[in-house]
Parts: C-alpha cells; sequence; structure tokens
C-alpha cells in the first residue's frame, strides 16, 4: 500500500485519488495498443512463413534484415550470417532484441510502459500501489542508461528497411514497378526514420550536451531540427509502432496468397 | 449568469480534517480562488488559504482541485459544469498547516542543496560575456513561479515520504539542469544530480510537466537531457575515450 494518507502531517485524505476525470484511460488505450502489438509480434516472430513476395520484393519489417539460413531465397539481402538452429530460432529473433530495446529503453515509451504496466503511476496524482520505489537506481532499471547505445543499433536497422523500400520498387516482369505495398513500405520507412531522429539521445548527441551552441553552429542546427522532431517524439513512437505492425500485416497478406497486392505501376 | 455551486473543501490541521459541503454563489467570469475567497466572506471566516497575485505569476495559490493539482487562481469556473462537485483539498505531499495552506519548507530545504552559480576562477561579475543562443535554453526554467506543483505531483516524494530525503524533485532538478547548461558554470553539476539530487529516482513519466502552469517542458528539456549526461559521464565508456580529445563543450 502507498504511503501518502499515514504520512506524518499531510491532510488526512483516504482517497486514492479525488480526480473526476477518466484518468484510467490513456493509461487503458496504452496498455491495450501495446498489448495487442506485443501479441501479433510473438505471433509474427514465430511464424517462420509469409514474409517475402518475390515478384514485387516486398520483405516483412519484421524479418529484415533476414540473417538465417532458413530465410526464403532471394530474402536475404545482406547474407545469412546465422546457420539453422532450429525451428524455435526464427531469422526475426536476431534482429529483434537491438529494435526491441531500442523502443523499450525509449524516454516515451518507457513512461507509457510505467504508466501502462507498472502502475507507476498510474496518471498524475493518482497513487500508486507500490510500498517501495528505488526508479531507475538499480538493476534491472538501470540499464535505462544504455539507450543511446540502441539508438546506435537503430540507425542501420532503419538503413536496411530503407533499402527495403528502394528495392521494392520493383515490377510484375523485374523492371519498375509500384503497388500498395511499395507505397506502405514508403510511409512505414519515412515514419521509422522520424521516429529515430526524434529520439531523446538523438538530440543530446547532436548538440544537446554543448553548453556553447555559439561556438559549434553546425551542431546547434543539427539540434533544432532534432528538437522539431523530439517535440513529436510520442505521436512518432506510436504512429511508426503501428506503421511497422501494419506493414508486415500486409506483406504477410499478400505473401500468404490472403489478398493481392494492388498495382499502381507495372 | 450566476448559479450556486456544490464545493467541497477539505479543512483542517495536521492531526485531524475533512472535506465540507458548501452551497456557494458563482457568477460569469470567476475562478476557483474567487469562489473560495466568496466562502471566507460569507460562509467560512477562518478558512485558511495562501494567496497573492491572482495572476498566475507568484505560484502562492497552489491546490488541488477535484484531485488536480492546479493554482486556484488560474482555475477558471466555467470549465466545470453548473451541477458538478468541486472538491478543493490542499497539495498532498506537503505537510498540512491549516485548511487548503501547507508547509513547503521542504522546497526551500532542497533549493539550499543545491550550490549557486559558480564562474570560472578569475572571472569577475561585470565580466561575464555570454551569446544569446548560449543562455536561451536555460531562460525557459526562468519562467518557473515555483509554485510546488511539479514536487506536490511527483509520485517519487508524494506516494513515498521516505524518498523526501534523497531526492531533490523536479523543480530542482531542473534547477541543476540550468546551471549545468549555463555557459559559465564550472561547478561539476552532473554527479552531484545523480548522487546528491537523486535523478535516478526520476521514472520521466511526466506528471511534473502535466501540470506545470507556466508550461516549462521540464521532462524534455530539462530532466532527460540531465540524465543524458550522467550518461555520458558514468555509462558510456565512448563518451569517457572522446572526451580526451574533445572541444570545450
Amino acid at each position: 500500500m502507498t504511503v501518502t494518507p499515514g504520512a506524518p502531517g499531510r491532510a488526512r485524505i483516504e482517497a486514492r485519488t479525488l480526480r473526476t476525470d477518466r484518468w484510467w484511460l490513456a493509461p487503458l488505450v496504452t496498455f491495450t495498443g501495446l498489448m495487442i502489438f506485443i501479441i501479433y509480434g510473438t505471433v509474427r516472430a514465430f511464424q517462420n512463413a509469409n514474409y517475402w513476395v518475390p515478384q514485387y520484393h516486398y520483405l516483412a519489417p519484421f524479418y529484415s534484415p533476414c540473417l538465417s539460413a532458413v530465410c526464403e531465397p532471394g530474402s536475404s539481402h545482406f547474407g545469412q550470417w546465422f546457420p539453422d538452429l532450429g525451428p524455435l530460432v526464427t531469422p526475426p529473433l536476431f534482429v529483434l532484441p537491438f529494435v526491441l530495446g531500442f523502443r523499450l529503453t525509449c524516454y516515451y515509451y518507457r513512461k507509457a510502459y510505467y504508466r501502462a504496466f507498472w502502475l507507476s503511476p498510474p496518471a498524475c496524482a493518482v497513487a500508486e500501489p507500490h510500498a517501495k520505489y528505488s526508479g531507475e537506481t538499480r538493476f534491472p532499471l538501470i540499464m535505462q542508461n544504455i539507450h543511446r547505445y540502441f539508438f546506435y543499433a537503430a540507425i542501420p536497422v532503419a538503413l536496411v528497411l530503407t533499402w527495403d523500400t528502394v528495392i521494392a520498387f520493383h515490377g510484375k516482369d523485374g523492371g519498375f514497378g509500384i503497388g500498395l505495398g511499395t507505397l506502405i513500405m514508403v510511409v512505414n520507412v519515412s515514419l521509422i526514420w522520424a521516429y529515430t531522429v526524434s529520439c531523446h539521445s538523438c538530440r543530446h548527441i547532436m548538440g544537446g550536451k554543448l553548453t556553447h551552441f555559439s561556438k559549434h553552429p553546425v551542431r546547434y542546427w543539427l539540434w533544432q531540427q532534432v528538437s522539431k522532431f523530439n517535440g513529436k517524439h510520442m505521436q512518432l513512437a506510436w504512429a511508426s509502432l503501428i506503421s511497422v505492425g501494419l506493414t508486415d500485416l500486409y506483406v504477410s497478406l499478400v505473401a500468404g496468397g490472403a489478398i493481392s497486392d494492388l498495382r499502381i505501376f507495372n | 449568469m450566476g448559479y450556486k455551486a456544490s464545493f467541497k473543501v477539505w479543512r483542517g490541521d495536521d492531526k485531524d480534517g475533512g472535506l465540507h459541503d458548501f452551497l456557494v454563489e458563482v457568477n460569469e467570469g470567476e475562478v476557483v480562488l474567487d469562489i473560495i475567497h466568496r466562502l471566507q466572506a460569507t460562509q467560512a471566516p477562518d478558512l485558511a488559504v495562501r494567496w497573492n497575485c491572482k495572476a498566475g505569476k507568484c505560484g502562492s495559490c497552489s491546490a488541488e482541485i477535484n484531485g488536480r493539482p492546479r493554482l486556484l487562481c488560474m482555475t477558471r469556473m466555467s470549465t466545470f459544469t453548473e451541477d458538478e462537485t468541486i472538491t478543493v483539498t490542499p497539495m498532498r505531499t506537503f505537510p498540512v498547516i491549516k485548511d487548503l495552506v501547507t508547509d513547503v519548507s521542504f522546497n526551500y530545504q532542497k533549493a539550499r542543496e543545491i550550490p549557486s552559480f559558480a564562474p570560472p576562477p578569475g572571472v569577475q561579475p561585470g565580466d561575464y560575456r555570454m551569446q544569446q543562443v548560449d543562455v536561451e535554453r536555460s531562460q525557459e526554467f526562468r519562467k518557473c513561479i515555483e509554485c510546488f506543483l511539479c514536487q506536490n505531483t511527483c509520485h517519487v516524494v508524494r506516494d513515498h515520504e521516505e524518498n523526501k530525503q534523497n531526492f531533490a524533485g523536479p523543480r530542482f532538478l531542473m534547477r541543476v539542469a540550468e546551471l549545468e547548461m549555463h555557459p559559465l558554470d564550472a561547478e561539476d553539476r552532473v554527479s552531484a544530480a545523480q548522487e546528491a539530487h537523486g535523478l535516478g529516482m526520476c521514472n520521466i513519466t511526466k506528471c511534473c510537466t502535466e501540470v506545470c502552469p507556466e508550461h516549462i517542458k521540464i521532462t524534455d528539456n530539462a530532466l532527460i537531457p540531465l540524465k543524458e549526461r550522467v550518461a555520458d559521464r558514468k555509462y558510456d565508456p565512448l563518451f569517457a575515450v572522446a572526451s580526451l580529445f574533445r572541444r570545450k563543450r
């Protein structure tokens, strides 16, 4: 139980909160949204099928880059670094830790899941249910401080997704082509880049750590540009999460033959 | 057009207290502080409330309205429906003195624990030269009116009294960030932020930013940059190596 009501000298108010608005709605929406993504991602990561559309060169983002010997022919654009390690070790498991690590240690997602999953606190001025609190001072949460390393890892991942998008301009007869899948991948990779660039660690590295902007005009300009994106970090976090899920779903449906790709050109 | 509003106002002291019901007149254009003053004038002459400027600039009338930390003088009655019961309580994080007045000396203690601005050796006050571009980032933090709503809503101390000793709270971590970003400050603020002022306790859930009446982006512009500077120093060996060759920041 929380210590609030019994704390010495405080106003004796027993209620956990006196808020009358729907303070529970935001954490509930966050919890639901993240759970949908976690369940979908887990199913897809172990499905190990329906991730490559050879005629249009669509590669599902969950399987990119496909670095395992079990990857479908043509889907490994960057080589097959890992041998077949059995059905439980699917291609996404080699890359997902870096992608998930970037999101898990992200300053926005931390806020989101501390509130929605750990209820610490569930909402502002709503008492949390935990007796003790040590914040991010101890293991494992002290590891949140390595967020910048996941940011470094997120850049090659975004570059790989960019390459996937470039080669998705591929027509049925082998030349240039555009389909609905291509456009979805363009939107997705744009949002992934915007989310990556808007990262607080990126903002810090670009120029936030400086105390003399006037001596570093280029870094100051970069910091200003990143700050514009950073102001929308929450929106970009959600938009890119939804877009990566929907892109993966679209490619999997096309690859599985459930739908056919809507072709715009060739 | 005026109407009669239902109010529940917490009354009591550090030993006992509770919510008291009032039915009080409300007129167009009024704020919650106006209603509290009307209660004093008509029904509860000994009701204690701290206030001063009535313009959202002195930071005196901090309280909780329907459970949300707000300034009484900046909360318009027009934001409530006429049939809504409005609950006004003192800030819950600090010891209550009487009714809506709390003892905020915790904050003054924390302020004293932060070493003041320290210019480089040999630079006298008249010799300070700074570019506007270098100081404008920390000028955002100077908008703080010290209402202590951020301190009140921060769950680190609101829900855990035992953390008060080791945690300065968002207002004073922002002060540390302000000095750390100051182009002429020579004190080591980064180590102190983590070790003496408890920056690691902050889990960046942004309630301080949500309640700030000056709309200072406390979390994004002060606390997270400070956490990143701590990461530079304590958790990033690459930066430690790079700092051996770096130019002046």
